[in-house]
């Protein structure tokens, strides 16, 4: 400190580094590279059978729900679709972290983002193909669902009903997994032209070749790829929003209480970057420690991470809280009831164990201490996502088990055709990232490269 | 036939990039370029590059994908087969939102990505630089000039001279095979 009371201190020299020691980019280069270069561990291997099988197991439970019918499943009335819907949800919500790391933060120009955005990306994309088996399976006949599903006139001529929120979902999670591939891929492609040029194997050099589009790095192309990345952050920003808000349309727009809430579009879309970022700290905090990653995903991005779940997580407990405050003021008998029922009825084990999952677990984050461990962290992800798993349970099974006429009250319970192919979405989820850690850079290189310390001009000559 | 591609040269400090630029560029050359492994802010600047044009794809496509939108919904809905659900009018604006900005932002994203990469002359399968090693070090850790033979300026020994007064390491002549 100067006498003169001017601090003589950078202030970048103040704030915790975004990177362990001070890695060249030339370093990036290595590290990234040679997790796809280098041969796999058995761990991996062994890791990826058990996935593998998992989703294999997935496979021949739906083919056989195809085969048999959807009589195989637990649904009956009033409890039609409780599972397939809450899967769905789930899986949506789980791939909101991947578009909301790239394109919010990018907006907010958020640098930490660049540790692990290409890996929530990969995430978002595997996470919305889980969740679009189950639209297309429960209508039993996959094959035609197309026709029900798209805009396609049928053998009557007659077209699908643009006025049902269940349309807009299909344009919805359709539109948000291809903007989501684009983005991924146009982020992907600079790195490919670095696995590119340093191919050794003509054959692997031809896959390169073929996938980076022949990217060059001059710096014309830059800067029209620079814009459009910025354009489709832009665009994205709005469609992360807007996905799980048409998705709660389709409860909010029914006359169903327990569902026809005007809250429910913001709390599920912060239940969404909820569970999702749950989901990225879950698979970061294992793919930093398997790939030899701590130096690029440091104990700042996941205390950071841990700040968003904690913001999120106050959301839905508010959430939880005014659903309840509504259910008393509205002096709807029916929404009175459900709301209590929904705590104390024959669903009330899963109402509160989505409430100590999601909102008392996650206030142990008010300690740094907590926020910065590792292994206490984990584990948390790992009940946040199983307390928004039960969350899209709760709202599905609790509102309709008890519906307007007692005559027709009913329980639902899965059946263990039911339970295989939620494992078998988890055990294709698994799969896939497993293969992406090991096979596409699990980091963008070229992003870090250009935050690292002493990597942009300094400026000083003006 | 082999080809003059023209020069290269290796930077390795960013700052020297930047001046590099802009004195080329008040030396009067217009076909040149820096290839570097991440974008280097302000070498747009020195280097004297346009505004891109891709907003305006952006804009066009988008508007599109508004307009397909709201074609599909009326005409499906109003126009080829009306049909009477719930009470409800057979086109409405509200209802039609969701829609309309969804194919928006998706007709958008396409055209962006499909109009960056047609302006950026991409995909192709080979470079004219690409023989040259420093090459492959512009998307590891270097910057490399390149100031193209079809420039009007270009001179083999007044370019190498200027490139090596202005920092750059290992300037020479690169040839590709037309």
């Amino acid at each position: 400190m100067e006498s003169g009371g001017t601090l003589a201190v950078n202030p970048d020299e103040i704030r915790e580094p975004l990177f362990e020691g001070k890695p060249k980019p030339h370093d990036v280069t290595e590290t990234i590279s040679n997790v796809v270069e280098g041969k796999p561990t058995k761990l991996w291997y062994a890791t990826l059978t058990l996935t593998s099988m998992l989703a294999g197991w997935g496979i021949i439970t739906i083919l056989y729900t195809v085969y048999t019918g959807i009589g195989v499943w637990g649904n009956n009335q009033p409890v039609a679709w409780a599972w397939a819907i809450t899967n769905f949800v789930f899986w949506i919500g789980i791939g909101h972290a991947g578009t909301l790391i790239s394109a919010i933060l990018f907006l907010f120009r958020q640098r930490w983002r660049t540790a692990i955005n290409r890996a929530a990306e990969a995430m978002t994309i595997f996470a919305v193909i889980c969740a679009l088996i189950f639209p297309v399976i429960h209508t039993g006949r996959p094959w035609v669902a197309i026709y029900w599903l798209l805009p396609l006139p049928n053998q009557m001529e007659m077209w699908v009903n643009f006025r049902s929120p269940l349309l807009w979902d299909v344009f919805a999670v359709s539109t948000y997994f291809a903007v989501s591939a684009m983005f991924w891929y146009v982020g992907l492609v600079p790195d490919l032209a670095t696995l590119r040029n340093r191919a050794k194997n003509v054959f692997i050099k031809y896959i390169w070749t073929f996938l980076s589009l022949g990217w060059t790095g001059a710096n014309r192309h830059w800067h029209r790829y620079e814009k459009a990345y910025l354009i489709l952050a832009g665009i994205s920003t709005p469609l992360v929003l807007s996905v799980h808000t048409i998705v709660s349309f389709d409860f909010a727009v029914s006359i169903l209480p327990g569902w026809h809430s005007t809250i429910f579009p913001p709390y599920f879309v912060a239940g969404a970057i909820f569970s999702g970022f749950a989901m990225v700290l879950t698979l970061m905090i294992l793919a930093r420690k398997l790939l030899n990653l701590e130096q690029f995903i440091t104990i700042k991005h996941i205390e950071n991470m841990n700040k968003v779940l904690m913001a999120t997580g106050l959301m839905v407990g508010y959430a939880y809280g005014i659903e309840f405050f509504i259910a008393w003021y509205s002096g709807s008998p029916y929404e009175r009831f459900v709301f209590i029922n929904r705590a104390f009825g024959a669903y009330g084990w899963a109402y509160w164990t989505m409430v100590t999952c999601n909102v008392l677990i996650p206030q142990l984050f008010w300690f740094k201490n907590i926020r910065r461990n590792l292994a206490i962290t984990w584990v948390i992800s790992i009940f946040v996502n199983i307390g928004m798993w039960f969350e899209r349970f709760v709202i599905i099974a609790s509102s309709l088990h008890r519906d307007f006429l007692p005559s027709s009250w009913g329980y639902f319970s899965p059946t263990w055709v039911d339970i295989s192919i939620f494992a078998g979405t988890i055990g294709l989820f698994l799969t896939l990232f497993l293969l992406f850690a090991k096979n596409i850079p699990v980091l963008a290189m070229s992003e870090v490269k250009g935050i690292l310390p002493g990597s942009q001009p300094s400026h000083s000559h003006h | 036939m082999k080809k003059t591609a023209g020069m290269t040269g290796l930077f390795h400090d960013p700052d020297t990039v930047l001046s590099a630029a802009t004195e080329i560029r008040r030396a009067g050359y217009r076909q040149f370029d820096f290839h570097t492994p991440y974008p280097l802010h302000g070498l747009d600047d020195a280097m004297g590059v346009k505004r891109t044009v891709l907003p305006w794809i952006a804009f066009g496509t988008g508007l599109l994908g508004t307009l397909a939108a709201t074609l599909l919904q009326w005409w499906t809905g109003a126009v080829d087969y009306p049909l009477i659900i719930g009470g409800k009018p057979f086109f409405a604006f509200e209802p039609s939102i969701p829609i309309m900005f969804e194919l928006t932002v998706l007709f958008c994203a396409i055209g962006t990505v499909i109009g960056m990469f047609a302006l950026n002359g991409l995909p192709r399968w080979y470079s004219k630089w690409q023989n040259d090693p420093h090459f492959l070090r512009t998307t590891d850790d270097a910057f490399m000039v390149t100031v193209d033979s079809e420039d009007a300026m270009y001179d083999a020994g007044k370019t190498r001279t200027l490139l090596e007064s202005l920092g750059a390491e290992q300037v020479r002549e690169v040839e590709y095979e037309d």
